[in-house]
């Protein structure tokens, strides 16, 4: 188990890796002198080519690929993603800044979606082909469909504009929270509706619901004890490849919303071409994200004996 | 049973192909169809309900919203067509060559996706297409840029397990060269899954374009798109809430109708293919 | 004194190419302490009447009938009360025991189940009661392999738990649906002489279900020969061996390894597309135009020996 972890481990690092050349050749090859852009946005003019000159060489963009390339990785091994051009502040601390807000908003909403998807899902399966899992299963792919920027406009427009339960955007108290997070976990609660409705619908074909059945077992003992633990099992992979979902829902829902999260930071940091911050918040996103597949991948083994199994018995 | 008599039986999915048909109608006929030009501006009627002669109201410079959503299924599927084109161009060339050919090329290719996918798609999107300035054409390469990488797994997959079988062998005994091997062999047997797998795609496509266009990274004004336009209409949605339901449901249902074929078609694939696909 | 009485049981479902008419008519007695072997080809509907007595076919089977256990129609009953049978008073061994036993749970909380829902053991009374069951069906070092997972047990070793798992509550009828099936022949030798062994011990009933004769000639007193849907002869397994009456048992018995091989021509109908008349008529060598028309009775030809064949008419 531990070789298996330590193996998973080394493949999240070499992609980190690689993860991070990518996000320094986004920039490399970005079109337009950077040095260009960004002392537009510090002068508020056009700089003179002396100017900008003398930035390439106090910033080391006149060295060659290479160097540069190492330079960056030096830099963010030692935890220095530079600083923002907007805030002059550290781009690693305005991540940690933010990460909270965003961690709330992505944790209640995947809650929601856990809290609908799981009990709508099941019910839909054991009552296949019922009026409730025909709509049910509308209503999942009518989800799917919507574009959630659309969802979080609507719900805005009725319920705060509307009806004024809710303030229609910021930050602070649970009533702010309620639309974002509404809009992110319907988003997210469809299609793992569907997967845990199909899922359900396999494992009660299986052979052992029928064994379980044959031994007096009552249907509800049937359905949790050996249905239930067999079914998520699939259920919980997807949510570790949700995670991506999620935080790329997040960045639109915290804009609309006013969210101060990391996904409306980086957002205006590509209107502001605040190149630090770019780089920087994609690639702690990517190691967000790697890190929480990689958490999933283990989860799973802990999950499903018979992974384990191989997994301890392979090595 | 074909392919094609399952899905007829498929009464969601033939819904839906119904739906794309009559939008697609929609966008070539459009100049004839809609009542007013979606780019005139008629700044006496801002922000007009829906009335008989705007059905859908006017948006804030004072153009009718009905010509600006019909319009848009122009842009919507011409941009949403071109980019699942680059993307199975892409695709199917790298996972071709990859599986083909194996070796040091197929590793590198492997590792580049592998850290492609470390990233969220849409984040990795929407950075490429802000970084390459706002423009739909900008908007067709982030997202060709990074698509391409799950079609060129399954590429790669399929065409690691033709290049096995005994009719590539006797091609390939029998001196025929690469190329002519995967024109002839290997093209025909990987086109299908990645059809079947664009459709499934084209929803989701859709939805991303409608979303970079709506971050103001698409679309620019005055183009008729449908994120574009409810970005448009966001600061106006208080007072005229047609701006911001029309787009919207346009987008919706026609994903919807893709999602309703995509799942007809999922339903209905072989198994084999189906297996294919989840990999 | 009877403890099972099947009488004219009829078993249809409806699938996308048809009514599946799997089970037609059948009358079939178990008396106390009676082993039967069910015989039959593979798709003739013998697992469908297995299943159908304990309620557990899907619920679009229409079963028509009437399962008399000690004397209560199982089929009449509720949920609740069907439920009190299972696992307690009639048990169920399946083939295939990786698939029939639940991955993600450990095998001494199955084999636990009846004993913790029947006879309401506390967890560690059960799980003692477990490692004596496991025990008994010769699993070695069973207080560690309860903690093990199915897939980490052998073919046999499933086996064994799964035949534990069954007999845990002491039921009064086994219904042992191919045990043997899928095993190694070793293993296979190792599992009947196992069930043997158990069976002789508990004195409980059995209906065991199989393509395979010389199994059920080891642990049967009594063979029913089932083709497409319906018994086409019953006796004692002297009877059956010794002097088989119908057309059908004939071939099955030519067919064994031991005399000779000789498969029976044609293949057996599908159970959506029966034929008229004696099912057997396509492919029995000494069918009459009768035979093409109508069905025979059951016929007695010995003491406990009965056959379905105008032959003996």
């Amino acid at each position: 188990m531990k070789k298996y972890i330590a193996k998973r481990l080394a493949i999240a690092v070499i992609v980190m890796l690689g993860a991070s050349l990518l996000s320094f050749l986004l920039l490399y090859f970005a079109p337009g002198n950077p040095a260009h852009a960004i002392l537009t946005a510090q002068l508020g003019h056009d700089p003179s080519l002396e100017e900008v000159a003398f930035f390439m060489m106090k910033h080391d963009l006149n060295n060659p690929f290479l160097v540069q390339c190492s330079q960056w990785l030096y830099m963010i091994t030692h935890l220095n993603l530079g600083t923002s051009f907007r805030t002059g502040e550290p781009v690693l601390m305005e991540f940690l800044d933010r990460f909270p807000a965003t961690f709330e908003l992505a944790f209640t909403s995947m809650l929601i979606a856990l809290l609908i998807a799981i009990p709508v899902g099941i019910l839909s399966a054991l009552k296949q082909n019922s009026i409730l899992d025909h709509s049910s299963r509308l209503v999942a792919l009518c989800g799917v469909s919507m574009p959630n920027f659309w969802l979080g406009l609507v719900l805005i427009m009725f319920f705060s504009l509307k009806l004024g339960w809710f303030p229609c955007f910021g930050y602070g108290t649970a009533s702010h929270l309620v639309l974002p997070a509404i809009t992110l976990g319907t988003g997210l609660a469809a299609p793992l509706m569907r997967l845990m409705r199909a899922s359900m619908l396999e494992v009660l074909r299986q052979d052992y619901i029928r064994t379980a059945r044959s031994k007096g077992l009552s249907e509800h003992l049937v359905m949790w004890k050996h249905g239930l633990k067999n079914a998520l099992i699939p259920v919980i992979t997807h949510m570790g490849m949700q995670t991506g979902h999620l935080l790329g829902g997040a960045v639109i829902v915290e804009t609309i919303f006013a969210w101060p999260g990391v996904g409306k930071f980086l957002v205006d940091g590509i209107y502001a071409r605040d190149y630090p911050v770019i780089q920087g918040f994609v690639l702690v996103i990517a190691l967000f994200f790697v890190l929480s597949n990689l958490a999933v991948d283990i989860l799973y083994t802990y999950l499903d004996p018979r992974i384990r199994y191989d997994v301890e018995n392979k090595k | 049973m074909s392919l094609y008599l399952k899905l007829k039986k498929d009464k969601p999915a033939m819904l839906g192909i119904v739906i794309i048909i009559f939008f697609a109608s929609i966008a070539v006929f459009a100049p004839y169809i809609a009542p007013h030009d979606p780019l005139e501006l008629n700044l006496e009627e801002r922000l007009l309900s829906p009335s008989v002669d705007h059905p859908m109201g006017t948006d804030n410079l004072g153009r009718d919203v009905l010509s600006r959503v019909l319009y848009g299924t122009r842009v919507s599927l011409s941009m949403s067509a071109a980019v699942v084109t680059i993307i199975m161009v892409l695709g199917i060339t790298i996972g071709t060559v990859a599986g083909y050919f194996g070796g040091v090329v197929d590793d590198v290719t492997m590792r580049v996706v592998d850290v492609l996918l470390a990233f969220p798609s849409i984040i990795l999107a929407l950075v490429i297409a802000g970084l390459l300035g706002p423009s739909l054409t900008n908007v067709m390469i982030a997202l060709g840029a990074i698509w391409w990488v799950g079609y060129s797994r399954i590429v790669r997959g399929s065409v690691l397990s033709i290049k096995e079988k005994e009719f590539v062998e006797a091609a390939r005994a029998m001196g025929c060269s690469d190329t002519y091997i995967i024109r002839r062999h290997i093209l025909p047997n990987v086109l299908s899954p990645v059809i079947v797998l664009a459709t499934l795609d084209m929803g989701h496509i859709i939805l991303s374009i409608a979303a970079l266009s709506f971050l103001g990274l698409g679309a620019q004004p005055p183009i008729p798109e449908w994120g574009a336009m409810l970005n448009e209409g966001k600061p106006f949605m208080e007072s005229a809430s047609h701006l911001m339901i029309f787009p919207g449901l346009m987008i919706m249902i026609t994903v919807l109708a893709f999602n309703f074929i995509g799942d007809g078609l999922r339903d209905a694939l072989d198994p084999r293919m189906q297996e294919m696909l989840i990999k | 004194m009877t403890l099972l009485s099947i009488e004219n049981l009829n078993a249809h479902f409806h699938t996308e190419d048809g009514a599946v008419r799997a089970v037609n008519g059948i009358d079939l007695n178990i008396e106390e302490g009676e082993k039967l072997g069910l015989i039959g080809e593979t798709g003739c509907g013998k697992t469908v009447l297995g299943l159908a007595i304990l309620r557990l076919l899907s619920e679009n089977t229409k079963i028509e009938g009437k399962i008399l256990y000690k004397g209560k129609n199982l089929l009449t009953m509720s949920d609740n009360e069907i439920r009190k049978i299972r696992g307690k008073e009639i048990a169920m061994i399946f083939q295939n025991p990786l698939s029939s036993m639940n991955p993600v749970l450990t095998v001494g909380t199955q084999v636990a189940e009846p004993v913790e829902l029947h006879q309401h053991l506390k967890k560690q009374d059960a799980m003692r009661r477990v490692i004596e069951m496991l025990k008994s069906v010769k699993i070695p070092l069973p207080q560690e392999r309860v903690k093990e997972y199915p897939h980490e047990f052998s073919g046999g070793m499933r086996q064994r738990a799964m035949i534990a798992m069954g007999l845990i509550c002491m039921p009064s009828l086994i219904i042992a649906d191919e045990p043997t099936t899928g095993l190694d022949v070793t293993i296979q030798a190792q599992i009947v002489e196992l069930m043997k062994e158990v069976l002789r011990d508990s004195g409980t009933s059995m209906l065991l279900i199989t393509h395979d004769l010389a199994v059920a000639s080891e642990l049967c007193d009594n063979i029913a020969v089932m083709y497409p849907g319906e018994i086409v002869e019953y006796g004692s397994v002297r009877d059956l061996f010794k002097d088989p009456k119908h057309p059908y048992t004939r071939g099955f018995l030519n067919s064994l390894p031991s005399k000779g091989f000789k498969p029976i021509t044609g293949t057996s109908p599908s159970l959506i597309n029966l034929p008229k008349g004696c099912k057997f008529h396509p492919r029995c060598s000494l069918a009459t135009d009768k035979c093409k028309i109508k069905r025979p009775e059951l016929i007695k030809v010995g003491k406990k020996h009965y056959v379905r064949c105008f032959l003996y008419d």
